[in-house]
């Protein structure tokens, strides 16, 4: 086995041009870098090695070679694809272009370099990396080309940057926050008290000292949160809560590790990936960025269709509670609402509904939405007057106000 | 690495269509790389595609062992690596303190070869009477994190490290194959160590050719058919689209049933082989199998001209 020190150097390219090919090779990687696609040098190694095993003769076989040493998941395949035609045929051609989409290295445009940037703006934005060097008014523009519905408002938001005492207070305030999700019994074991024999220890223990006799160690199951995925509404109705909600889900994620998060107003968007940066500032403008339908119409049952088909099965494996964050405002369709919520909770371990709505006692779901969903949720919330995360952890952190899970209540109201 | 390994991409794809197993360049490109480089594959794809059948097929081609590791949530050293034969050690205590067996020596031997249980990870480095494994570690993503980094040392080092015992290196590094049906995202430090593959459904020829060698008895016309009706379910946004293993499926129970044309009534009664979904199911019955069959004979009449 090729190991140590060995497999640190680059290894001999082929062809009479194996330094250029080397040189190119860096240079793609620091392009796919660029867009989005995160290629270490380890990836380049192993790709300069996989090129001396396919050896030049095929430009397909090249394609899959560093295909299968710089992709690590599929969203990147899109990318991937288009920098690599472009790329392989002139690298020229690329530098130019990717020159062009860097602000402070602004050159005139030409025809050629316009139509290849839409190409790559294309494949960034399907590939939901979004690269920040974009100029904003360049993404607008290719966005409006994306609108599949007059009733679609496709809007940006610009959030207010958090002040440092508002951050210091949403960290305490997660900290108190009680979302009434318990943690749940792994099938892992740690040693303390219980009724399971740890052989392993007490075996340990006897070599250690051999004289006293066995003594039985014990061991317990270990616990851990269960993962949380957030469904917020951004839709007109919600407006006035979006930026609370957003700060709440960047808290949330850097405090717990397994968060994944989603937005919805007429489409879905997976904003997990940006709500990872430690600044919540930075985080907010990349989903301000990623997101294209801030503050239009409300699609709920298209959208929970969406997440049922594209996503449940990736984010809700091994117990995770759903937080539903919705007004329950639905025009289109209720009976798929109901269809979908009914997949939603049976594939979730809890669904709790976070409504902004509910500011009255005598709330009753009187929307077509809201009594669609109702009857599929585990728990439902108010979050009324959320000015401040610190009242959407106190919310939190009050007890339940139902102990008895939604579903059956709802059976009951529909037989009074 | 063994003569019967291939030397290009080309030869890759001979040795899997040797052995009944019909890729395209991509994953061929993949795995040659993976056998030749002595690096992990990592395939991941819906459920339903091929992936732990190549772990197969490539074991028989090398005339390697097949190891495979099917992981399951909670899954550790105990059951996926080693483990200490507990009651040998305790009887082997009782026997040197009633005189029976030396005493001098006794921790040495507790924790040597003798008292270790061999599990899936640990056989795939130290394979009995063989060179090489091939280890398949099936499913990843049904284990839970803290499995992974436990991988992390095996998958980059082809080594394992048991305290007791000091380190144990493969000789021959195993060829290692993992899946993944993607429930969660595997962590990239996995990833890292890999090539990646992501196996995707295939393309109408390639399914053609893929029933003609596992289905032979099968009539040319309605291997035909069955391919594009699964192909036109696959671009109808189904909960969960039928993968080839379903086709295979379905096919012989076409078989079994005696049918040589799709009608919409033979569709209603074998659906179940197909689509695994009652939503789906639901949605294919009645008028939507019958106007999806009307699509595919108008092309394949159009095809035929």
């Amino acid at each position: 086995m090729t190991n140590g020190l060995q497999s640190h150097r680059l290894p001999q390219l082929p062809g009479q041009h194996g330094g250029e090919l080397a040189a190119n090779l860096m240079h793609f990687a620091r392009v796919l870098r660029e867009v989005g696609v995160p290629v270490g040098p380890g990836a380049l190694l192993h790709a300069a090695s996989a090129l001396t095993a396919v050896g030049l003769r095929s430009r397909l076989d090249l394609y899959w070679a560093l295909s299968a040493c710089f992709i690590t998941r599929r969203e990147h395949q899109a990318i991937f694809d288009q920098a690599f035609h472009v790329f392989w045929r002139n690298p020229q051609l690329l530098e130019r272009m990717m020159s062009l989409m860097l602000p402070q290295l602004r050159v005139p445009t030409s025809d050629e370099a316009d139509k290849l940037k839409q190409r790559l703006a294309d494949a960034l934005n399907a590939g939901s990396a979004a690269s920040r060097e974009v100029p904003e008014e360049e993404i607008l523009e290719h966005r409006s080309t994306l609108t599949w519905s007059d009733q679609e408002t496709l809007q940006h938001q610009d959030f207010e940057s958090m002040s440092q005492q508002e951050v210091l207070a949403a960290r305490r305030a997660i900290a108190r926050m009680d979302l009434g999700v318990r943690p749940q019994l792994t099938r892992r074991y740690r040693s303390g008290p219980g009724r399971n024999i740890d052989l392993r220890a007490s075996m340990r223990a006897l070599a250690k000292r051999p004289d006293c006799g066995i003594t039985l160690a014990t061991r317990q199951r270990r616990k851990r949160e269960p993962a949380v995925v957030a469904l917020c509404d951004i839709s007109g109705s919600m407006a006035q809560y979006s930026r609370m909600m957003l700060h709440f889900l960047h808290a949330l994620t850097r405090d717990q590790r397994r968060v994944h998060s989603f937005v919805f107003g007429t489409r879905l968007t997976n904003i997990s990936r940006s709500l990872v940066q430690r600044d919540v500032d930075d985080a907010l403008d990349s989903v301000s960025q990623q997101v294209c339908d801030w503050n239009g119409g409300t699609r709920i049952a298209d959208c929970l269709l969406r997440f049922n088909r594209d996503w449940s099965r990736r984010v809700l494996s091994q117990g995770a509670v759903v937080l539903l964050i919705t007004d329950g405002l639905e025009r289109d369709d209720s009976a798929l609402l109901a269809v979908e919520a009914e997949r939603l909770s049976r594939s979730a371990k809890r669904v709790i509904w976070l409504n902004p709505l509910l500011r009255y006692d005598k709330y009753q779901a009187l929307a077509q939405g809201a009594r669609a969903l109702l009857p599929h949720v585990d728990d439902f919330r108010r979050v009324h007057n959320l000015a401040a995360l610190e009242d959407l952890a106190q919310l939190l952190a009050t007890p339940r106000d139902n102990r008895m899970p939604v579903k059956r209540q709802a059976q009951l109201t529909v037989v009074q | 690495m063994t003569p019967s390994m291939p030397t290009d991409v080309d030869g890759t794809l001979a040795m899997l269509s040797a052995h009944d197993y019909i890729a395209d360049r991509s994953l061929a490109t993949s795995l040659f790389l993976s056998l030749s480089l002595g690096r992990p594959l990592f395939l991941e794809g819906d459920a339903g595609v091929g992936k732990t059948e190549i772990a197969k097929v490539v074991a028989a081609a090398t005339g390697s062992p097949l190891v495979r590791l099917q992981c399951y949530e909670g899954l550790d050293i105990g059951t996926a690596a080693y483990e200490w034969n507990y009651p040998a050690q305790m009887m082997e205590i009782r026997l040197a303190e009633a005189g029976q067996s030396e005493t001098a020596g006794l921790r040495e031997r507790l924790y040597s070869d003798a008292f270790l249980t061999r599990r899936p990870l640990l056989e795939a480095l130290q394979p009995a009477g063989a060179e090489q494994a091939v280890l398949l570690i099936d499913e990843l993503d049904r284990a839970d994190e803290p499995f992974e980094a436990f991988l992390l040392e095996v998958l980059s080092e082809f080594q394992m490290t048991i305290p007791e015992m000091g380190t144990v290196k493969a000789k021959t590094p195993p060829i290692v194959l993992v899946t993944s049906n993607r429930t969660r995202e595997i962590h990239d430090a996995i990833k890292r160590r890999c090539f990646y593959h992501w196996v995707d459904y295939p393309s109408a020829e390639r399914e053609r050719d893929i029933l003609r060698r596992k289905a032979p008895d099968l009539p040319d016309k309605l291997s035909s058919e069955i391919v594009a009706f699964v192909h036109s379910l696959r671009g109808m946004d189904l909960f969960k689209s039928p993968g080839i293993a379903e086709t295979l499926d379905w096919a012989h129970a076409l078989t079994q049933l005696d049918v040589v044309s799709l009608d919409p009534a033979v569709i209603d009664q074998s659906v179940g082989a197909l689509l695994k979904y009652q939503d789906d199911v639901a949605r294919l019955r009645g008028t939507e199998a019958a106007s999806v069959l009307e699509q595919i004979r108008m092309e394949m009449s159009r095809e035929g001209q």
